[in-house]
C-alpha cells in the first residue's frame, strides 16, 4: 500500500440552505466513513480556514492570504492508502465536493 | 416518511441544522435588533459553515446543539465588538453591549436555553406581525424559524423563487421598522396576537397536509415544523391555552394519517380508501392525550372541533365502521362557530356517508354560498363521488371533468385521473 494525500479544492457551500449544508455534511461523513470501513484512509485530515498569512521571500515578508480563486482555494485535505495512484484517483470520485463543483487533487506521498 | 413523533426527546439529527437555526437566529436577533435580523443570519450561516467543514472530517461532536450555539456566541462577540461602534443593536441591551465589562455575561445570559427558548417565541410572535399578511407571516416563520431557504419556500407553496425573495424582503422590511421585537413577557400583548400564531402555525401545517406540492417529504417537512413550533408554544405558560392544545392535538391526528395519504409516488388517497394500517399509532395517542387537555377550559374552538373529527376518523377501524353522526354533528358545531363553504362541503360528505349519496347531494344543494366554491376543485369532485355511487356515471363523469379542469398541482390531476377513470370501469 501506498500514500496519498486528497486536496480537495473549490467547492462553495456556503449558500446551502441548513438543510442542504447538513445534506452535505452527511454524504461527507458517509464517503469519509466508507473508504475508513474498507481500511483506505491513513488520517481523515482537516478542513482548513479560508484566509492566512503568505511569508514570502529573503525577507521573510508576512502578508494575508492566500488569495487564489475560491475555485481552487485547498479547503481540507485527506491521508488515504492505496495500492497506486490508479486506485487513489478511483476513490476520490465518490466525494461530495464534485457535487459542489469543486475538485479534488491527488498526490502520491514520496517515500524513503 | 420519517416518524414524526421521534424528535419529542433529545435531539432529531436529520433535522438538526434546520431546527437549531431558528433558534440561533432567534437568540442573535434579540441581540442585535430586529432592524440586523440579515446580520444574524449571516452569523448563523457562518456557525453552519463551520460546523459543515469540521463535522464532515470529524464527524459530529457529542452535543452539535451546544457546538453550534458555542460557535454563534463567538461569532456574536466578534461582531459586537468590531461593530458597536458601526452600527446601533438591540436598543433594550445597548448599555450592556456597550461595555467591555457587561458584554461577555450579558451575552452568556442570553444564551442560557430558557433565554433562547423565549427568544424563539418572540421571534414567532414577531413574524405574526398584524400589518402582515396570514400568507407573509407563514412565509416568514418558515424562512426564519425553520430555516427554509427561498428555494425551499417556494417549492413549499409551488410559487417562484423570484414571488417569495420579493414576500421574504418586503416582511424583513416590516419587522424592521417596526423597531422591536415582540415584547412576550407582556401578559396582554401576549394574549392578544396568541390567535395569530396559533392560525399561522396551523396555515402552515395545512400548507403541509393539503398543499400543492408534488413531493411527498416536503409535505412531512412542513407539518413536521408546524409541530415543532406548537410544541414550543405549548411549553410557554401563557401559550399553553386550550385552543394551542387543541391545535398540537389537531396536528398529531391527521400528521397520523400522513403516511397513508400520499403513497411513495406521491398520489393522494381520500380518506375513504386510505390504508388505515400505516396511520401512526403513536402520533395518534399523543393526540387523543392533547385532546383531553385542550378540554380544560370553558372556550370551544374550531380546533377543538376539527381535532375532535379527526380523531373519530383515527378511532374507526374502517370506514363502514366509523361513527358518522358523531362526525355530521361536528360539522353543524363547526358551521355554527366558524362556518365556511369549505366546512359545509365536508359536513355534506359526512352526511352522504351517515345517511346515504342522496342525502349527501341534497346538503351539497344546501349549502348557501357555494359560488364561492366554483374554483375549488373537491366540491365538483364531491358531486361526482356522489353521482358515481348512485350508479350515475355520465354525470359523475361530467364533475370530476369539471373538477379536473380545476386541479391545482399534478397531484390533485392525478387523483381526479383516477377518479374519471373509476367512471368508465
Amino acid at each position: 500500500m501506498s500514500e496519498f494525500v486528497y486536496l480537495y479544492r473549490g467547492g462553495e457551500e456556503r449558500t446551502s440552505s441548513p438543510q442542504e449544508m447538513q445534506q452535505i455534511m452527511q454524504r461527507w461523513m458517509d464517503w469519509l466513513q466508507g473508504l475508513a470501513g474498507q481500511g483506505h484512509i491513513k488520517d481523515k485530515g482537516n478542513p482548513l480556514e479560508r484566509g492566512g498569512k503568505i511569508v514570502r521571500g529573503q525577507q521573510k515578508t508576512v502578508s494575508d492570504g492566500p488569495f487564489a480563486e475560491a475555485k481552487d482555494l485547498v479547503g481540507g485535505y485527506t491521508l488515504v492508502e492505496a495500492k497506486d495512484i490508479d486506485q487513489a484517483a478511483e476513490l476520490s470520485k465518490g466525494c461530495p465536493i464534485f457535487d459542489a463543483g469543486g475538485y479534488v487533487e491527488v498526490r502520491p506521498v514520496m517515500k524513503m | 416518511m420519517s416518524d414524526p413523533a421521534a424528535p419529542k426527546s433529545g435531539v432529531d439529527l436529520d433535522r438538526l441544522f434546520r431546527s437549531e437555526s431558528g433558534r440561533m437566529v432567534a437568540v442573535l436577533t434579540r441581540l442585535f435588533g430586529v432592524h440586523n435580523l440579515g446580520l444574524a443570519e449571516d452569523v448563523v450561516q457562518d456557525a453552519f459553515y463551520r460546523a459543515l467543514q469540521v463535522w464532515k472530517f470529524h464527524g459530529l461532536p457529542e452535543n452539535p446543539s451546544a457546538w453550534l450555539m458555542t460557535t454563534a456566541k463567538n461569532r456574536a462577540l466578534d461582531v459586537l465588538r468590531r461593530q458597536r461602534t458601526a452600527r446601533t443593536f438591540a436598543p433594550e441591551l445597548s448599555r450592556m453591549l456597550d461595555s467591555e465589562w457587561t458584554l461577555v455575561p450579558t451575552l452568556e445570559e442570553q444564551f442560557q436555553p430558557h433565554a433562547i427558548q423565549d427568544d424563539l417565541l418572540r421571534m414567532m410572535f414577531t413574524c405574526c406581525h398584524p400589518s402582515l399578511s396570514e400568507e407573509a407571516q407563514v412565509t416568514l416563520v418558515l424562512h426564519i424559524l425553520c430555516g427554509f431557504s427561498v428555494a425551499e419556500v417556494a417549492a413549499a407553496f409551488v410559487a417562484t423563487p423570484a414571488a417569495i425573495e420579493k414576500r421574504i424582503t418586503r416582511g424583513k422590511k416590516t419587522l424592521a421598522t417596526s423597531q422591536d421585537l415582540f415584547d412576550v413577557t407582556k401578559d396582554e400583548a401576549f394574549d392578544a396576537r396568541l390567535p395569530a400564531v396559533q392560525r399561522a402555525l396551523y396555515l402552515l401545517f395545512n400548507e403541509g397536509y393539503h398543499g400543492a406540492s408534488p413531493d411527498a417529504a416536503v409535505h412531512a417537512e412542513l407539518c413536521w415544523e408546524a409541530m415543532r413550533l406548537a410544541r414550543h408554544l405549548r411549553e410557554h405558560p401563557r401559550g399553553a391555552t386550550p385552543a394551542t392544545h387543541a391545535l398540537a392535538a389537531l396536528m398529531c391526528l391527521h400528521a397520523a394519517r400522513l403516511p397513508g395519504r400520499l403513497d411513495a409516488a406521491g398520489d393522494l388517497h381520500s380518506l375513504l380508501d386510505q390504508d388505515r394500517a400505516r396511520w401512526d399509532g403513536a402520533l395518534i395517542r399523543e393526540g387523543q392525550r392533547l385532546l383531553d387537555v385542550s378540554a380544560s377550559g370553558r372556550e370551544l374552538t374550531p380546533y377543538h372541533v376539527e381535532a375532535a373529527i379527526a380523531w373519530v376518523h383515527a378511532q374507526a377501524p374502517s370506514v363502514e365502521e366509523t361513527d358518522w353522526g358523531q362526525i355530521v354533528g361536528f360539522y353543524d358545531t363547526l358551521m355554527r362557530i366558524q362556518p365556511s363553504p369549505v366546512v359545509a362541503l365536508n359536513r355534506a360528505i359526512a352526511v352522504a356517508q351517515h345517511q346515504g349519496p342522496e342525502a349527501g347531494l341534497r346538503a351539497l344543494d344546501g349549502i348557501e354560498d357555494r359560488g364561492r366554491l366554483a374554483r375549488y376543485p373537491f366540491y365538483p369532485a364531491a358531486r361526482g363521488e356522489l353521482e358515481l355511487r348512485l350508479g350515475r356515471c355520465a354525470a359523475a363523469r361530467a364533475h370530476f371533468q369539471a373538477a379536473l379542469a380545476q386541479a391545482r398541482n399534478p397531484t390533485e390531476r392525478r387523483f381526479l385521473e383516477q377518479r374519471l377513470q373509476a367512471c368508465r370501469d
